[in-house]
């Protein structure tokens, strides 16, 4: 039986603010339990929330990062439910006129090659705090420091149709708001959260079939690992001539297996109501052009300028434009006058290596085309070069010249080394210089190759030949 | 002399003054929270302050669901049994830095659900001037100490009248600011989009000088109106050329004949200080009761649902020993029932399948009572004039069994609430003892020429007298 999955995702993501988005406390990750609170976010008696303009400034961008319509009025409404780690019985989160609607964000399938998925709407909201069961025997205690940091919550339409495609949204979602430099986007973190709700139905029908919700995965791999089960898990109830129920599953990443937490017909009536706290929430048209216009370039944009501007591979530009600093990183480096794709074989290689281990850029763009002009001028040998690269990046600067000549990497082109070194290779191969006599002319790589040997690297192979061409008469 | 010195030892002695009244009122059950050392301790810092403010040395009594560091806020209910907030309110605040000296948190119907301060988890309000009678409420505790002369100003809280019913009955002045002039910020919130703290006065003058130093924009309230804060207005020599709208829906066949009476002989007086009287109608106030019913309710519900024995509070645990437990046992032991009656009936309306019903529909009747006020004051007039509340003062236990007729107490106040306008109400006259009051109602923001004519009309009437 061919059945089609349908996935749609919903991304919290925590916009990058320095304060919560009704208080003035810290949103910093990692502080002990309990320490950014103030009668705000505890929900004591009495206070009162005040949105944060940074907030609503952020989760504008990303909506429009995401192309979608941001209107110029929305509305905070509470979503009421008991749960100990949300202090006032109500979340402050948007309903029914949210802030943005209707975008789409394309990307690579693995499956379908370029694919639109509709961005259903973006709206803000606070989070809750946090439990801890393992911090007491036998008692649970409550972490407020999250409760009312500021998410933006992003809702896809369904129009997903496999595990690694919902993955591979995830991924450009992910580039999106981080060009956007909305959020951090981390899972470990807890900045960027998913929740997915997958159904099955067989190929070509097109109503869809019963969802299920799939919370609890904290990497993007997992995301693919957890819909794979629940994929494989609502086929075999189908094929088994069972109905698949309403129901959220934990994904739990050590076993793999889904455990189902609450069915639907128990589920919350939310009670969503205008919070009468907040007035709405009112976006000047002005406001909202100079937000799009302060807006950065996307990947997809930077991408195919990269292509279209510098001539380089799509391949290159995609692996370039993956992070945005490594893209700046690349344009620095041609604009310091190296050859365009010379600059993409050194940041998709040496450079990305040293980005992704330090999150930072070692050696800087204009060092990095001065030791591409060393070898262009055949100062280095591009091996060398490498080496030069490293030592650089441990200095974390360092002229690549001098470094080079520290090394002893500097290329000798002198006539009486080059000279020296090829008089010492050919007597040492008699019968290969006899061949070679004999018409065997394919053999000059060998000899070159033995005077870069001898010469550790430093013989100019350029001004190896030229001798080797005359001793060899 | 310095103005320090000026001053000196003036709030020392208020302080023993107003600990002695406190003391010979306690009958009256009006008090909460007080000590005489809090007490010299306001009136040592107010003698210590640089500058005296605009309310140098004058006590004021603060209802219990306004929060303060110094004693507990409770707003009357078990559940915050104990409660001493972190922070104070922005507007006991701004009282203090005018001068002013806390004396004390006074009784309120608990969480402000009331009409009568009868529903205190400690005990009734007494009226008085008569102790088998209510104050009013939800503030009858600030109600009655103004009346009974121990302070010469009382903040309370209007939700749906709650300050100018208690001050009709009391025979003392109330005021309730348009929504958004005073901040809420440490107002125990009630139907937050009604609520407004609001101020009792022996005088319309205690009354004005009290809203006026705590009025203005609060960046820690996102509903304060950004507009400069009230100025305390001077009474006008006469009230020519203002007229005043009678609304006929206020002014019913069946109104207690003593209110009736006294609202005749407002009327005249209001002549005679040549201001023009215009019958006027407002339809949709009929309605008023029944969207208030609605939506307070909605507003509470979630407003309430905070009280969980988590962070604060008594928790108590069910026999269950799971956290659902520890809400249904903290709640519903301590909740007391008019509380409980009302989350249950907003916890309803805002239900899915009955949410267009009730809370959109009643949105819709808000928004038709607010036009046609907003019609009136277009048409020209200044002010409207009606009667406070349908009788005087009831007698204890009258209305407990029948949350209805309680509710109904507030039939000429509510409308006021759901349209976010300034009101009053005045003393003018009494009924068989009892005093009845006068509601005056302004246009959006209208505070200084609401307060300015009730001034004048405050000199002409007398408010102590019998009015048949």
């Amino acid at each position: 039986m061919a059945w089609e999955t349908v996935i749609g995702l919903e991304v919290h993501v925590q916009l990058r603010t320095r304060t919560k988005m009704f208080c003035a406390c810290r949103t910093s990750f990692g502080d002990p339990p309990n320490s950014n609170v103030c009668p705000v976010c505890l929900g004591l008696p009495g206070a009162l929330p005040v949105p944060n303009a940074e907030a609503i400034r952020l989760a504008a961008r990303a909506a429009m990062a995401l192309g979608c319509t941001v209107h110029e009025t929305s509305v905070f409404a509470r979503k009421n439910y008991f749960y100990p780690d949300l202090p006032k019985g109500y979340q402050i989160s948007q309903f029914d006129r949210p802030l943005a609607t209707g975008g789409s964000v394309a990307f690579e399938s693995p499956e379908r090659g370029r694919v639109e998925v509709g961005i259903t709407r973006l709206h803000v909201e606070e989070d809750a705090g946090k439990l801890l069961h393992d911090r007491f025997p036998a008692k649970t205690a409550v972490d407020l420091n999250r409760a009312g940091i500021p998410l933006a919550e992003i809702v896809s339409e369904p129009d997903l149709r496999s595990p690694a495609e919902a993955r591979a949204y995830l991924t450009t979602l992910r580039q999106i708001l981080v060009y956007a430099g909305v959020s951090e986007c981390s899972m470990e973190q807890g900045s960027l959260r998913v929740d997915a709700n997958l159904s099955i139905r067989r190929a070509g029908d097109t109503r869809l079939g019963t969802k299920t919700e799939v919370k609890n995965m904290n990497s993007f791999a997992n995301v693919e690992r957890a819909l794979e089960a629940e994929r494989a898990r609502q086929a075999a109830l189908v094929e088994a001539g069972e109905r698949v129920h309403q129901v959220t599953l934990l994904f739990n990443a050590g076993t793999g297996q889904l455990k189902p937490i609450r069915s639907k017909q128990e589920s919350h009536d939310y009670r969503y109501f205008p919070d009468p706290d907040l007035p709405p929430l009112v976006l000047a048209p002005g406001w909202i052009a100079e937000q799009r216009a302060a807006l950065p370039e996307l990947p997809d944009a930077r991408r195919s300028r990269l292509e279209r501007s510098f001539g380089i591979p799509a391949y290159d530009a995609r692996v370039i434009t993956s992070e945005a600093p490594l893209a700046g990183y690349f344009e620095a480096v041609v604009a310091a006058g190296v050859e365009p794709k010379t600059a993409a074989n050194w940041v998709m290689g040496d450079v990305m290596t040293s980005f992704n281990e330090a999150g930072s850029f070692p050696v800087p763009a204009a060092r990095l085309a001065a030791l591409v002009g060393l070898v262009r001028d055949g100062v280095v040998s591009h091996q060398a070069a490498k080496r030069v690269y490293g030592e650089m990046a441990q200095l974390s600067d360092g002229d690549p010249r001098a470094v080079a000549e520290r090394l002893g990497l500097v290329q000798v082109s002198d006539q009486g080394a080059l000279a020296g070194w090829v008089d010492e290779v050919l007597s040492a191969h008699p019968a290969e210089v006899a061949r070679f006599r004999g018409g065997e002319t394919k053999l000059m790589g060998f000899f070159v190759g033995q005077v870069m040997k001898r010469s550790q690297g430093k013989a100019d192979p350029k001004g190896v030949q030229p001798v080797l061409q005359t001793r060899l008469k | 002399m310095t103005a320090a010195a000026e001053q000196g030892g003036r709030g020392a002695a208020t302080a023993r003054d107003v600990g002695r009244a406190l003391r010979s009122a306690e009958s009256l059950n009006a008090v909460l929270h007080w000590s005489q050392e809090l007490l010299d301790a306001e009136g040592a810092r107010v003698d210590a302050m640089a500058a005296p403010g605009s309310l140098a040395g004058m006590p004021i009594a603060v209802k219990d669901n306004i929060v303060t560091v110094e004693q507990p806020t409770t707003c009357a209910s078990r559940i915050l049994e104990g409660y001493v907030s972190p922070y104070t309110a922005t507007a006991v605040n701004r009282l203090r830095d005018a001068g002013a000296i806390v004396a004390a948190k006074t009784n309120l119907d608990e969480f402000a659900m009331g009409s009568s301060t009868e529903h205190s988890a400690w005990g009734r309000v007494k009226h008085p001037l008569d102790p088998d009678r209510v104050p009013g409420g939800s503030s009858g505790g600030s109600a009655a100490l103004v009346a009974a002369g121990v302070v010469p100003a009382a903040l309370g809280s209007e939700t749906g009248g709650s300050v100018r019913q208690p001050a009709s009955f009391c025979g003392v002045v109330g005021v309730k600011p348009s929504y958004g002039r005073v901040s809420r910020y440490g107002l125990v919130a009630f139907g937050s989009s009604l609520d407004a703290i609001s101020v009792f006065g022996r005088t319309v003058d205690h009354a004005s000088r009290v809203l006026a130093a705590m009025s203005g924009p609060d960046p820690l309230d996102a509903t304060t109106v950004d507009r400069p804060p009230m100025r305390v207005p001077e009474p006008l020599p006469d009230l020519r050329g203002l007229r005043i709208g009678l609304p006929q829906e206020y002014f019913p066949d069946d109104l207690h004949p003593g209110v009736a009476a006294a609202m005749e002989r407002v009327k005249d007086r209001i002549r005679e200080l040549g201001a023009e009287l215009r019958e006027v109608s407002l339809p949709h106030s009929a309605y008023a009761v029944p969207t208030y019913y609605i939506v307070a309710p909605a507003e509470a519900a979630a407003n309430l649902a905070r009280y969980d024995g988590v962070r604060y509070g008594p928790r108590k645990v069910g026999p269950e020993g799971d956290f659902r437990a520890v809400y249904r046992a903290t709640r519903g032991e301590g909740f007391g029932p008019e509380v409980r009656r009302r989350i249950l009936v907003g916890t309803y309306v805002l239900s899915a399948g009955y949410y267009d019903a009730y809370y959109t529909k009643a949105q819709q009747a808000r928004a038709l009572i607010a036009d046609d006020f907003r019609r009136g004051f277009d048409s020209g007039l200044d002010f409207l004039l009606t009667p406070t509340t349908p009788t005087p003062a009831f007698r204890a236990g009258e209305k407990t069994e029948d949350p209805v007729a309680m509710y109904l107490a507030d039939i000429f106040v509510c409308a006021v609430n759901l349209s976010g306008l300034p009101a009053l109400s005045l003393p003018v006259g009494r009924s068989e003892g009892l005093p009845v009051g006068a509601q005056l109602i302004a246009p959006f923001f209208g505070e200084e020429r609401l307060l300015a004519a009730a001034a004048t009309l405050e000199r002409v009437i007398a408010a102590d007298a019998e009015v048949r």
